[in-house]
Order: structure tokens, then C-alpha cells, then sequence
């Protein structure tokens, strides 16, 4: 469960990127965090892994403060929750498999990791992970030789062998075309369903919203404006959220079938 | 009439910039050909002696070839050993100056100006302080060797270390890695290969090096330019600069094949 | 399970190759290492290394300014005079060697590749044996030192223009062709405007390089600082040798900053 109480991030210029902001995501939620540009999604997201740190307020993971957290706590507790990224973040000179295995590195001793050998039990959940979503035939594949949605989804893979219990995906369909959009967001949802992680995804996809979240998130000007089921989340209350009518590019268009 | 043409025609920059600098240029010249005693008339006079220099060297002495192919391999010894060192070292003082892996200001400037100091001292001064200290031989020429390939790596690589993609590495924090993890994981694999093209070129370099460090004593094939020069047996000059060209151009080509291959 | 998953994603089989060249590498390191002559230490190599840091402490100042000449300033300033007269030879030799060299200046490989291998050629050369080469024709000083200078660095200025002549856009090339002008005029109005900051930007970073070298030329007796100090260090004179070390430094110092400052302005 993640608890925000009474967050806010002011920066060096003044500017407010969160104001006040209380939420609590019970576990096993997929939540959409939907906003205009600069509305404060990205730095919300990376708050609760700490990413950015806070001005005010307290952030707890499953009861546990992140902002107080340092060291080997904070580590641990990152360990617990897994973020895939817009423009993926593998390392691409090397493997699938290895970036996938770097998932595990919280589990281990600095010297062990720098050796490099991950022991079996790892490497078997590096190998299913990416099964489950379907790429694991690219297991010894250089990372940069994959195509967009290939990348992400080593991403998710090597979320799913940190075994994470939350995962943070920050725009994660923003740099992909719309069949591939669908796959990933079907994995993430598929993976939120048979496993119960907890899945909170910015996206600025209207339709995608609507269609894989249970509940969405408005926010404006770094405030909550909006926290309730997709059932409430119509085309006038995201006006609101938005300030301004629906624009035609924040709709994905595809007939997304087959839906959950 | 003409004051309308005035008001149309931009008016030209000023040229004062240009010749102030083509003033300084020509005085600098000048200057510098007096202090160096520099004169085409001298060049002139000089050139029948420089043939008759050529026309000693050439045909090269093919025999001395045996005597001095210990000397060569002294030299590629020295320069694979120089190579090394230096490059091991290089590496925790890169990561110390890049100013994105070692963010205080407090560590990454003062190494950052050490390094600047190290390259700034040419290899053929080292080495010849290198021989005052340990006395004549290789080793001297490998620590001058192992100092400038520490300041030339260490430069190219965190110059490379500054410029990775900074993705990878939250990526890492945000799985729980510690800052070494960080490292392993995040930032050796984006620069490994410009480390390794790095240190094939400082080898290149040092190869050309340990071919002239002899001259101050500190071993290799250098010496043996001092003593044909000074017995005037020019031939025997000409061979030692074949082979040495030869065998540079050979590691040259095998090194840019390599590097090729990394990049 | 493990072997479930090697079956279906069977890992890829390292060159054979990869094995024979590790073995030939770790070969080539044995030897290396086993001929480096490692003596131990001479008693007085620490005696010495603690007289240089000392000297290099309490330099010999008075050696900055002799009234009778042959003093710091006078070599730096000779030391200097060599690089700038050197490096400016250099250019103007070069650019015809650059235009030969470079692939798009000439119809055929053939061409630019013996212009490359020439270049080339004066790159490897050794430039202390040119110096050395260039004392016997026209004896010790520094006006061996100068040629020997302009002449290597031809090598490697020469190699980057020809890169930055290579780098050029086409473009403004092709629309004076169209309108008809001559070879000379393409080359005056189209190239070179596009390759003189190139070309300048490589000169400084050329004459930084050679300020470098020319601090050595003395120590074969072409001029320069080189001559002072290989005499204080066989007279074992600490003092001189720190304040002449802290000379060199000084003025590469600068000059690397000054020039870095004009480059800057360049590009």
C-alpha cells in the first residue's frame, strides 16, 4: 500500500511542482495518472521511489516512511518497487539477460554483483520473467538491436525479476506505436492481474486510460483535481482536469478490442 | 539622392578586429625568427648539407638489422608495460573526475587539476627526470610511459564518462543499486568500448614514444640513434628509422583494425 | 528448471577465435612483463625523487631573469619562438598536402591515397629525429628545432584538414559549379570559407602539441628550454631543475588556456 500525506515539492525557483497532495493506493490497484504536460505526473511518480526527493510531507511504502529512509533501507525499499521508463533505460551495448539480472542487484552483496555471477536461482527468474512477456527467445541479444516495444517490455521483464510489489511506469507507451502501445499495456494489465502488483502508470492517452485503469488521477498544477473510478471519469470532468476541452492528439483512436 | 543610398546600404563591419590581428600575427613572426636565428638564407645554405645527409643515409645497412632487434622488442616491451599501468590506473582516476559520477566539487576539481598537471609535462622530460632518479635503462622509460598514458586515458574516458546517458543509471537507483552497483551496471558497460579504443591509442602513441626515449637513456631503440649519429654512420641511422617506421605502421594498422571493431 | 531453460534459449558459442587471441594476448604480457629489468630500486633513487620535490619547493628564482642571458625567461621565450615560427611553416606547407590528400578535391582514390600515405609517412617519423637530422645540416640552435617542428607537424595538421576539407558541404560547391565558375574560384568562395575555422582550430590545438614538443628539442641540443635543464639535471643542480620544471608548466599552462579561449571563439 502507498500512502501520500501532505506532499509537496517546491523548487529552487519557487515554482510549486506538488502542492499538498494525499493519497492512499491500496494494493493491487492499476491507476492512471493523467494531466497535462508540467501538471506534476513525472514528478509524483518519481517521488514515491524518491528519484526526486520532497520539500513537505511523508511518503510511506507499506507502512515504512521512504523520505526518512536512508541508506540500506532506502535501497531495500527501492528494491521493492519497480519503474519502467519512456525511453526505457537498458543499457544497450550489453544483453536482454543482463539488463534483465541488473534487477536483481539489491538482493546481493556489492562484491558479488561486481563479479558479475548471478546464481542460478536468479538467472531462471531473469529467464521467466521474460517469458511472461514473451521475449525470451532474445535472452543473449544485445539490447540496442531491439525494437521500441521490445525494450520496454525487457523493461517490464526486468521489473518483474526484482519482484517488485509496485511498479511506477512513467509514460511508458509515449515513444511507441499504437499495436505496440496495446501489447505493453496488456502485459502491464495481465501482470497486474495474476501476480496483484500495484501499477501506477502516467499516461497522457485519455482512451488508454479509460480502458486498462481502475481508477484514475487527475492532476493539475501539481493538485489532486481529480480521484475516482474510470466509471466517473468523463469527457467534462477531464475537461477540468485538462482546463480546457479534449484535444484530438490525447486520444490514442485505435479500436483498442478485446479489452479487459 | 545619396543620402537615400546611405540609408539603404548597411554599413560594412569594421575591419579594425582583422588588422589588429594580422598586426599581432606578423610581429609574433617576426620576433620568433629573430630569437630562433631563423632565416630562408640560412635554410638555403643549409640544404647541400642536408643531401649530402640524405645521399650518406641511403642505401640503408641491411645488416645492422640483428643488432638492434633486442633493442626493438625492448621498445615494444616498454611501451605494451607503459600501456598497462597507466590504463589500470586511469581508470578510478577517471571516475574521480568526471563530474557526474563524483559530484563533490571538492573531489572532482583538485584530481581533475592534478590530471591537467601530469599531461602537461612533454614524455621525453619525464623520462629523462625518470632516468636522474632511477638511473639508466627501462624502467625509467616505463614509469614515463605509465605517467602519460595515465593522463591521456584518464582524460579521454572522462570526457566519455561525462557524456553517457544518465537513463541507465536512474534506472539502477530506482532498483535499489548502490553506487558501486550503480557504476558496474550503469556506467562501465556505456564506456568499456571507448575505454579499450582509448588505450589502443595511447598505445599507438607510446609505441613512438619508447622509439625516442632511448636518447635520454631510458632504454629502447633510442640509443642506438646517438651512437650511429655520433660515429657519422648515417647508414645505419637510416635502418634503425625503417624498422621503427615499419613496426609503427604495423601496430598502427593492427590497433585502428581493433578499434574499428569496439566503436 | 535450469535446464529447461538452456535447451530453449540455447546461449550463443563464443568464437573459437576469442580463445586463441586471449591465450596470444596473455602470451604476449608474459613476455612482457618478464623482461622488464626490475633491478630494485637504487638506494638513491628516493634520495633523489625527495631533492626534486625539494627543489621543485624552493626553486632557484634567481634564475628566472640573468642579466648576461641564458636564464628562464630567455629559454621559455626561445621555447615559444620555436613553436609559433614552427607551427605557422607547417600550415603553409600543409594545405597543399591537405587538398591532396583529401578524397573529394581529386577524381580517383589513387590521388588522395598517396597524399594520405605521405602524410602518414611524415606523421610516424619521429620528430626528435628530425630535429636531430636537421642539426647536422644546419647545426645546433633553434632553427633546427623550427624546421624540424614545421616539418612533422605537416603529418598531423595535415591529416585534419584534409578530414575537415572531407566534411564540407556540397552544396554551396555544386551552385557556383552550376554558374559556371572556374576550379579556383569553387575552392576560393565555396571551400574555404567552410574549412578556415576548421583549419584554425586545428593550428592552435597543433601549436599547443608543439609548444609541448619544443620543451624537449633542447634536450638534443635544437634549442630551447631542453638545454638548461638536461644541464641541471646531470649537475644535479635541484634547485634549477624545480624552477625550470615549475617554468615549463607555467607556460604550458597559459598558453593552453589562451589558445582554448581563442578556439572557443572559433567553432
Amino acid at each position: 500500500m502507498i500512502e501520500l500525506r501532505n506532499v509537496s515539492k517546491t523548487y529552487l525557483n519557487g515554482t510549486k511542482g506538488l502542492n499538498n497532495i494525499n493519497l492512499t493506493i491500496p494494493a493491487g490497484e492499476f491507476v492512471a495518472i493523467v494531466g497535462l504536460s508540467g501538471a506534476g505526473k513525472s514528478t509524483l511518480l518519481r517521488s514515491i521511489n524518491r528519484l526526486h526527493d520532497i520539500s513537505e510531507g511523508d511518503i510511506l511504502i507499506n507502512g515504512q516512511s521512504i523520505t526518512k529512509a536512508k541508506g540500506s533501507q532506502l535501497r531495500m525499499i527501492r528494491r521493492n518497487i519497480g519503474m519502467i521508463f519512456q525511453s526505457f533505460n537498458l543499457v544497450k551495448r550489453t544483453t536482454v539477460l543482463r539488463n534483465v539480472l541488473a534487477g536483481r542487484v539489491g538482493y546481493h552483496s556489492t562484491i558479488r554483483t561486481i563479479i558479475g555471477k548471478f546464481p542460478q536461482k536468479d538467472i531462471d527468474l531473469a529467464f521467466e520473467s521474460l517469458d511472461r512477456v514473451n521475449i525470451a527467445e532474445k535472452a543473449y541479444t544485445r539490447a540496442d538491436q531491439l525494437s521500441g516495444g521490445q525494450q520496454q517490455r525487457v523493461a517490464i521483464a526486468r521489473v518483474l525479476a526484482q519482484e517488485a510489489q509496485i511498479i511506477l511506469a512513467d509514460e511508458p507507451v509515449a515513444s511507441l506505436d499504437p499495436l505496440t502501445t496495446k501489447q505493453v499495456m496488456d502485459d502491464l494489465k495481465k501482470i497486474n492481474m495474476e501476480l496483484g502488483i500495484t501499477t501506477i502508470v502516467n499516461l497522457h492517452f485519455i482512451d488508454l486510460a479509460r480502458e486498462y485503469a481502475t481508477r484514475i488521477i487527475g492532476l493539475r498544477a501539481g493538485e489532486v483535481v481529480f480521484d475516482g473510478p474510470v466509471s466517473e471519469a468523463t469527457d467534462e470532468k477531464f475537461a477540468e482536469i485538462y482546463g480546457r476541452p479534449i484535444h484530438q492528439d490525447e486520444l490514442l483512436g485505435e479500436p483498442v478490442s478485446g479489452g479487459m | 539622392m545619396s543620402v537615400n543610398a546611405e540609408k539603404l546600404h548597411p554599413k560594412p563591419p569594421r575591419k579594425i578586429k582583422h588588422y589588429f590581428t594580422a598586426i599581432i600575427l606578423v610581429v609574433l613572426l617576426w620576433r620568433s625568427a629573430v630569437l630562433t636565428d631563423s632565416s630562408i638564407g640560412e635554410l638555403i645554405s643549409g640544404l647541400p648539407n642536408m643531401l649530402d645527409l640524405l645521399k650518406e643515409m641511403f642505401p640503408p645497412n641491411w645488416g645492422y638489422f640483428d643488432n638492434i632487434i633486442d633493442a626493438m622488442l625492448e621498445t615494444i616491451r616498454m611501451a605494451l608495460v607503459g600501456t598497462t599501468f597507466g590504463a589500470i590506473l586511469a581508470v578510478p582516476i577517471a571516475l574521480l573526475c568526471a563530474s557526474n559520477i563524483t559530484q563533490s566539487r571538492w573531489l572532482h576539481y583538485p584530481v581533475r587539476m592534478l590530471l591537467n598537471l601530469i599531461r602537461t609535462i612533454p614524455d621525453l622530460l619525464l623520462a629523462s627526470i625518470f632516468v636522474a632518479i632511477f638511473g639508466l635503462g627501462a624502467l625509467p622509460g616505463i614509469f614515463a610511459l605509465t605517467v602519460f598514458s595515465l593522463g591521456l586515458i584518464a582524460k579521454l574516458t572522462y570526457e566519455s564518462l561525462e557524456t553517457i546517458e544518465q537513463g541507465p543509471l536512474e534506472a539502477m537507483t530506482s532498483v535499489g543499486a548502490n553506487k558501486t552497483q550503480r557504476i558496474m551496471f550503469g556506467v562501465i558497460p556505456q564506456v568499456q568500448a571507448h575505454f579499450m579504443s582509448y588505450v589502443l591509442y595511447a598505445f599507438e602513441i607510446n609505441v613512438r614514444a619508447a622509439a625516442v626515449l632511448g636518447l635520454v637513456g631510458a632504454g629502447g631503440i633510442g640509443h642506438y640513434y646517438e651512437v650511429t649519429l655520433g660515429f657519422l654512420e648515417y647508414d645505419k641511422t637510416c635502418t634503425i628509422i625503417l624498422f621503427t617506421l615499419a613496426v609503427v605502421l604495423i601496430i598502427d594498422y593492427v590497433s585502428t583494425k581493433l578499434r574499428e571493431k569496439l566503436i | 528448471m535450469s535446464k529447461s531453460w538452456n535447451t530453449l534459449v540455447p546461449k550463443p558459442r563464443k568464437n573459437r577465435f576469442r580463445w586463441l587471441i586471449y591465450v596470444a594476448l596473455a602470451a604476449v604480457y608474459i613476455w612482457a612483463f618478464s623482461g622488464v629489468p626490475f633491478n630494485g630500486f637504487k638506494e638513491t633513487a628516493g634520495i633523489i625523487t625527495k631533492a626534486i620535490f625539494a627543489g621543485i619547493f624552493s626553486p632557484d628564482w634567481a634564475f628566472v631573469y640573468l642579466p648576461d642571458g641564458e636564464d628562464l625567461l630567455r629559454g621559455l621565450l626561445e621555447t615559444l619562438a620555436i613553436s609559433i615560427l614552427g607551427t605557422f611553416i607547417s600550415t603553409f606547407i600543409c594545405i597543399p598536402f591537405a587538398f591532396w590528400a583529401a578524397v573529394n578535391m581529386s577524381k580517383g582514390k589513387a590521388i588522395s591515397g598517396s597524399g594520405k600515405l605521405i602524410l602518414s609517412f611524415i606523421r610516424t617519423f619521429p620528430e626528435i629525429i628530425m630535429a636531430l637530422l636537421f642539426i647536422k645540416a644546419v647545426g645546433p640552435g633553434s632553427f633546427a628545432g623550427v624546421l624540424a617542428l614545421g616539418l612533422h607537424s605537416v603529418g598531423m595538421l595535415g591529416k585534419l584538414f584534409a578530414d575537415e576539407i572531407e566534411n564540407i558541404d556540397n552544396g554551396p560547391l555544386e551552385a557556383l559549379i552550376s554558374s559556371g565558375a572556374s576550379r579556383m574560384q569553387v575552392l576560393w568562395f565555396a571551400v574555404v570559407p567552410q574549412v578556415l575555422p576548421g583549419f584554425l582550430s586545428y593550428t592552435l590545438y597543433r601549436f599547443e602539441i608543439n609548444v609541448r614538443s619544443a620543451t624537449i628539442l633542447g634536450v638534443i641540443g635544437a634549442g630551447g628550454i631542453g638545454t638548461p635543464l638536461i644541464f641541471a639535471l646531470s649537475s644535479r643542480n635541484w634547485d634549477r631543475v624545480g624552477i625550470i620544471l615549475l617554468g615549463i608548466i607555467a607556460m604550458i599552462t597559459i598558453i593552453d588556456l589562451i589558445s582554448g579561449m581563442i578556439r572557443k571563439k572559433l567553432v
